[in-house]
């Protein structure tokens, strides 16, 4: 390699390896697997206590970024700052909440120099929960019959259209099984006052739960779509360990899934495999998973995809992936000292 | 009875299902019949095969050879 050429800066959000983890870890894993030395890590985080911002053999340098809800203009200063001292090529977002002041900054970025590889606003908003069945509808894609609702009274109507159970999903995360009309308006009361309207409430599917990690290039073409089926699942429904798959059918429906929307950057489709075979899209995830690592470890490494095709050069779709390939989390007691902490914690950087 | 194709299997009787994620243990007979189907012989072949080569009463090993099929097929490892 050449070691006299400046090293490739990216940054990465999402550092927070813990139970319910974000992705940021594992995408850098897979980062420096493909560039090793070459490239130098810039952590964003938003809490003192991810643990990414004190592994530094992950990261080389953090900084604290404003929560989304102070807005796309705060984060771009904070950019902007940070961009000063570090010469980002870079950037992947890798948290849902943060994704629309990213995607907004997209040309502000890109005048910084800046490069990002993330979907069109219309692509991210055509896959949210909301919008979801109306996104399946237009591209024959599978996906649950729902109904979008603001009254608790509109449940009747779900429960005639949809049957039991309901699926009562909030605006942005959890989602609880209902099998009973008392049941489903606990669940609505809940999940409103937790993530406030709409509420979504979805007909109940049965089958495997299967995952797929996929990387479009924006223009219609799949760079890469890796099949895992979780082998244990936390109780907050995340994979503890999960193994690669081999199947036609899912592959052709994240093949179908990009061409459709002209994906740009990385996603996760959900799938409910029914006994019969059908594979329905449960949801969309406009990021890359926190199991994106086994993507490099089974032959196609997504993030550092990613990275190339932000940078401007050509990748061809992979053509093949290990199958039967496992992960296995674990957890670490990772120690650090008080003035590592003070000085995330005072300055906003370490 | 044939074997999927892309069911992968071991000497040590394990056996692996790269469209499901899912993974199953025979005993070595089991594995026996395993390697029998693989290698594109029919129920009747291995039949005879088995018969010949262990002290087994027929009907017992009409009896294990419908339960085991079952399982295959419970699985979804075999196409009939």
């Amino acid at each position: 390699m050449n070691t006299s050429s400046p090293k490739l800066v990216v940054a990465v959000t999402g550092l927070n390896a813990i139970d319910s983890p974000g992705p940021g870890v594992a995408v850098i894993r897979s980062l420096r697997d493909h560039f090793g030395n070459d490239i130098r890590i810039i952590g964003l985080s938003y809490e003192t206590l991810e643990p990414g911002i004190y592994l530094h053999d992950v990261v080389d340098k953090t900084y604290q970024i404003p929560y989304p809800s102070a807005g796309a203009e705060a984060l771009y200063h904070r950019l902007q700052y940070i961009n000063s001292i570090e010469n980002l090529s870079v950037l992947i977002p890798n948290f849902d909440a943060e994704l629309y002041n990213f995607i907004k900054l997209i040309p502000s970025l890109d005048t910084l120099g800046i490069s990002t590889f993330l979907p069109t606003l219309e692509q991210f908003d055509a896959r949210d929960k909301i919008n979801l069945y109306r996104f399946g509808s237009e591209y024959g894609l599978d996906v649950p019959k729902d109904k979008v609702i603001y009254n608790v009274n509109e449940l009747y109507t779900c429960a005639e259209e949809l049957g039991y159970p309901l699926v009562v999903k909030g605006k942005f995360y959890d989602a609880i099984i209902a099998h009973t009309m008392e049941q489903a308006q606990k669940a609505f009361y809940k999940l409103s006052a937790k993530w406030g309207f709409p509420i979504i409430v979805q007909q109940f599917i049965t089958g495997t739960e299967i995952n797929i990690a996929v990387l479009g290039d924006g223009k219609g073409n799949t760079i890469s779509a890796i099949p895992m089926r979780k082998l244990y699942i936390t109780d907050k429904g995340k994979a503890w360990a999960g193994i690669t798959l081999e199947d036609d059918a899912l592959i052709g429906l994240a093949h179908k899934f990009v061409q459709s929307t002209n994906w740009k950057g990385g996603c996760e489709l959900e799938i409910m495999r029914t006994q019969e075979g059908r594979p329905f899209i449960m949801e969309v995830n406009p990021r890359f998973p926190a199991w994106i690592y086994l993507t490099a470890a089974s032959g196609q490494n997504q993030p550092a995809s990613l990275v190339r095709m932000a940078i401007g050069e050509e990748v061809p779709p992979f053509k093949t992936y290990d199958v039967g390939k496992i992960f296995i989390r674990y957890s670490w007691d990772h120690i650090t000292t008080v003035e590592e902490f003070q000085k995330i914690s005072a300055f906003g950087e370490l | 009875m044939i074997l999927k194709k892309n069911i992968a299997t071991s000497d040590s009787g394990f056996i692996f299902n790269p469209s499901t994620g899912d993974s199953y243990s025979s005993n070595p007979i089991g594995s026996e019949i395993l390697q029998l189907l693989k290698q594109g012989n029919t129920p009747q072949e291995i039949k005879k095969v088995i018969l010949e080569k262990y002290d087994v009463e027929n009907g017992q090993f009409e009896r294990d050879w419908d339960d085991f099929k079952n399982q295959l097929k419970e699985a979804n490892l075999i196409e009939l």
